[in-house]
C-alpha cells in the first residue's frame, strides 16, 4: 500500500550545501521545501567525504570545515523549516495527471510537488561492495554490507571486514550475539574511535573473538552460501571458516536510479537550461556538481548561485497565480518577516 | 618535457606530460585516464589509488599517517599502494611508472 503522499512545493533530492542553500533562497520566494539524502546525516560530501578539511572559497567566509559549512547552512534556512528525509534514496519519479510530480523513496516516503531539484552532487552515498567474483549472488543472504536487523546476524559464524567505526561497532554489538565472529582488517591499526578499538582488543585477549589481519580476497561456498573466506597477508594466504561476512569498506558516490528518470544526461550529468537550470523535463531543475554546462564549474560558490536562478523559475510553477518582485534581504520588511527578523 | 607513465587497468601504458606541482593524480585525470578521485584531491576517500613501480617507492616521500588510513577503504591494497593525489609531482620523479588499481 502507498503511503499517505506527503504534499509539498518542492522537493530537493541531495542535502548537501548546494540543496540546503536551496532551501534559502526557495523559501524567499514562499516555497517550502523537503529534502531526501541517502546519507544517515545531512551535509552530503562536506559530512560524509570532509568534514574536518578546511574549504577556503565561500565567499566572505575565509576558512571553515565542511561540518562548519553544514552548520552554518542549517542555521541560515532554519526559519524556512525544511523537512528532511534521510537514509533513503529518492527511487521513482512520476508525473501526476495535474503536472506535479511523485518522488518515492527507497523505504516508501511519497512526496508531492509542482517542483523537483536533483542537487544530488555525484550521486548517493552507497556502502562499497566487493568485487569479487560470487559476491553478488550472496548479497543478502550470505554478505552484508549494512546491519538492519541485529537478529539476522544471531547463531551466524561471522566475519567482520573493515577498521573503521562501523567495523568495530558492529563487532563490539554483534559479538554477544553471534555463534562466533572474526574481524579482519589490512593492517594492525583502526582508524575507529580508541574506545572501540581498545574494547575490540579485550574481546580479542579473552579470546572471545579472532583479529586476522589480512585482506579478503575470496569467497567459498557453493551458490549463495559461505563456508568460508579467503584471507590474503604478506604471510600467505589463509582460509577463515565462516558463514556470513559482513563487509564495512565505507562509501562510494554512485548516479543510482535518478539516471533513469528521463532527464537528458551527459556523460553521467545532468544538462540544464543555463538561465533557469530547469532540465529537459519542466518542473524538474538540477543545481551543483550534477549539471553539466558551458564553463561549469564544480564549486560549492557556484550551486549557491544556481540555487538563486532556480528559485526565481520555480516560483512560477509554485506560485502561478502571483508576480514576483525581486528584493533584497537588506531592505525588504517582507523578505525579514519570512526571516523571522523583523 | 617531463614525464610520468600510467598503466590502465587493460594494461596498457601511457606515457603523460607531466607537470611539476601538480599531484599524480591530476595528471592521470587531465590526461582522461579513468581515474575516480571523487573527494578531488584532499585525502578523504581512496578512489585514487595507484601501485608505485617498486624502483620508485623510495624516492617518494613517505604517506603520511592520514593516507594510510585512507588507504583502508581501498581495495586491493600492496606494500606499494598509494593515493596519487598524495604524490605531487617534481623534476626529480621524471619517469615515475604507476599502475592504475582496480575500481572499487
Amino acid at each position: 500500500m502507498m503511503a499517505e503522499p506527503i504534499r509539498t512545493d518542492m522537493v530537493i533530492v541531495g542535502a548537501g550545501p548546494v540543496g540546503l542553500f536551496a532551501v534559502f533562497e526557495a523559501g524567499l520566494v514562499n516555497i517550502k521545501c523537503e529534502l531526501v539524502d541517502n546519507l544517515d546525516k545531512i551535509g552530503g560530501q562536506c559530512a560524509e567525504l570532509y568534514p574536518d578539511k578546511p574549504i577556503y572559497d565561500i565567499p566572505a567566509v575565509p576558512r571553515c570545515t565542511g561540518q562548519q559549512l553544514t552548520d552554518l547552512l542549517l542555521e541560515q534556512i532554519k526559519p524556512f523549516a525544511p523537512r528532511f528525509h534521510l537514509s533513503q534514496q529518492a527511487e521513482r519519479l512520476e508525473r501526476l495527471e495535474d503536472g506535479r510530480w511523485r518522488l518515492t523513496t527507497s523505504v516508501g516516503t511519497v512526496l508531492e510537488a509542482p517542483t523537483i531539484v536533483v542537487a544530488a552532487g555525484a550521486g548517493s552515498f552507497v556502502p562499497r561492495r566487493l568485487p569479487l567474483p560470487g559476491a553478488d549472488e550472496r548479497e543478502g543472504r550470505s554478505l552484508f554490507y549494512a546491519v538492519r536487523r541485529m537478529d539476522d546476524f544471531r547463531d551466524r559464524h561471522l566475519v567482520i571486514a573493515g577498521g573503521g567505526d562501523s567495523a568495530l561497532d558492529w563487532t563490539l554489538n554483534l559479538q554477544p550475539l553471534a555463534a562466533s565472529l572474526a574481524l579482519v582488517h589490512r593492517r594492525d591499526d583502526f582508524r575507529a574511535a580508541p574506545d572501540s578499538v581498545a574494547k575490540m582488543r579485550e574481546l580479542v585477549s579473552s579470546g572471545a573473538i579472532d583479529l586476522h589481519i589480512g585482506q579478503i580476497t575470496g569467497l567459498n561456498g557453493s551458490g549463495s552460501t559461505l563456508d568460508s573466506v579467503t584471507i590474503k597477508s604478506p604471510k600467505g594466504e589463509a582460509l577463515i571458516p565462516c558463514d556470513t561476512l559482513l563487509a564495512f569498506y565505507g562509501l562510494r558516490m554512485e548516479l543510482g536510479p535518478l539516471a533513469d528518470w528521463g532527464l537528458n544526461l551527459e556523460k553521467n550529468l545532468i544538462e540544464v537550461d543555463l538561465a533557469t537550470f530547469e532540465t529537459s523535463a519542466p518542473g524538474i531543475f538540477a543545481i551543483g556538481d550534477i549539471i553539466t554546462s558551458p564553463g561549469k564549474l564544480k564549486l560549492i560558490l557556484s550551486g549557491f548561485h544556481e540555487a538563486a536562478l532556480m528559485a526565481q523559475k520555480a516560483h512560477r510553477y509554485v506560485h502561478p497565480e502571483e508576480r514576483l518582485v525581486f528584493r533584497y534581504t537588506t531592505s525588504s520588511t517582507d523578505l525579514q518577516k519570512k526571516l523571522g527578523v523583523a | 618535457m617531463a614525464g610520468i607513465s600510467v598503466i590502465d587497468r587493460d594494461g596498457e601504458e601511457h606515457a603523460l606530460e607531466a607537470t611539476p606541482g601538480w599531484s599524480v593524480m591530476e595528471i592521470i585525470r587531465e590526461n582522461d585516464l579513468p581515474i575516480e578521485a571523487a573527494c578531488g584531491g584532499c585525502c578523504a576517500c581512496a578512489t585514487c589509488h595507484v601501485y608505485v613501480d617498486e624502483p620508485w617507492l623510495a624516492k617518494l616521500e613517505a604517506a603520511s599517517d592520514e593516507e594510510d588510513r585512507m588507504l583502508d577503504e581501498a581495495y586491493q591494497v600492496q606494500e606499494n599502494s598509494r593515493l596519487s593525489c598524495q604524490i605531487s609531482f617534481h623534476e626529480d620523479l621524471d619517469g615515475l611508472k604507476v599502475t592504475l588499481a582496480p575500481e572499487f
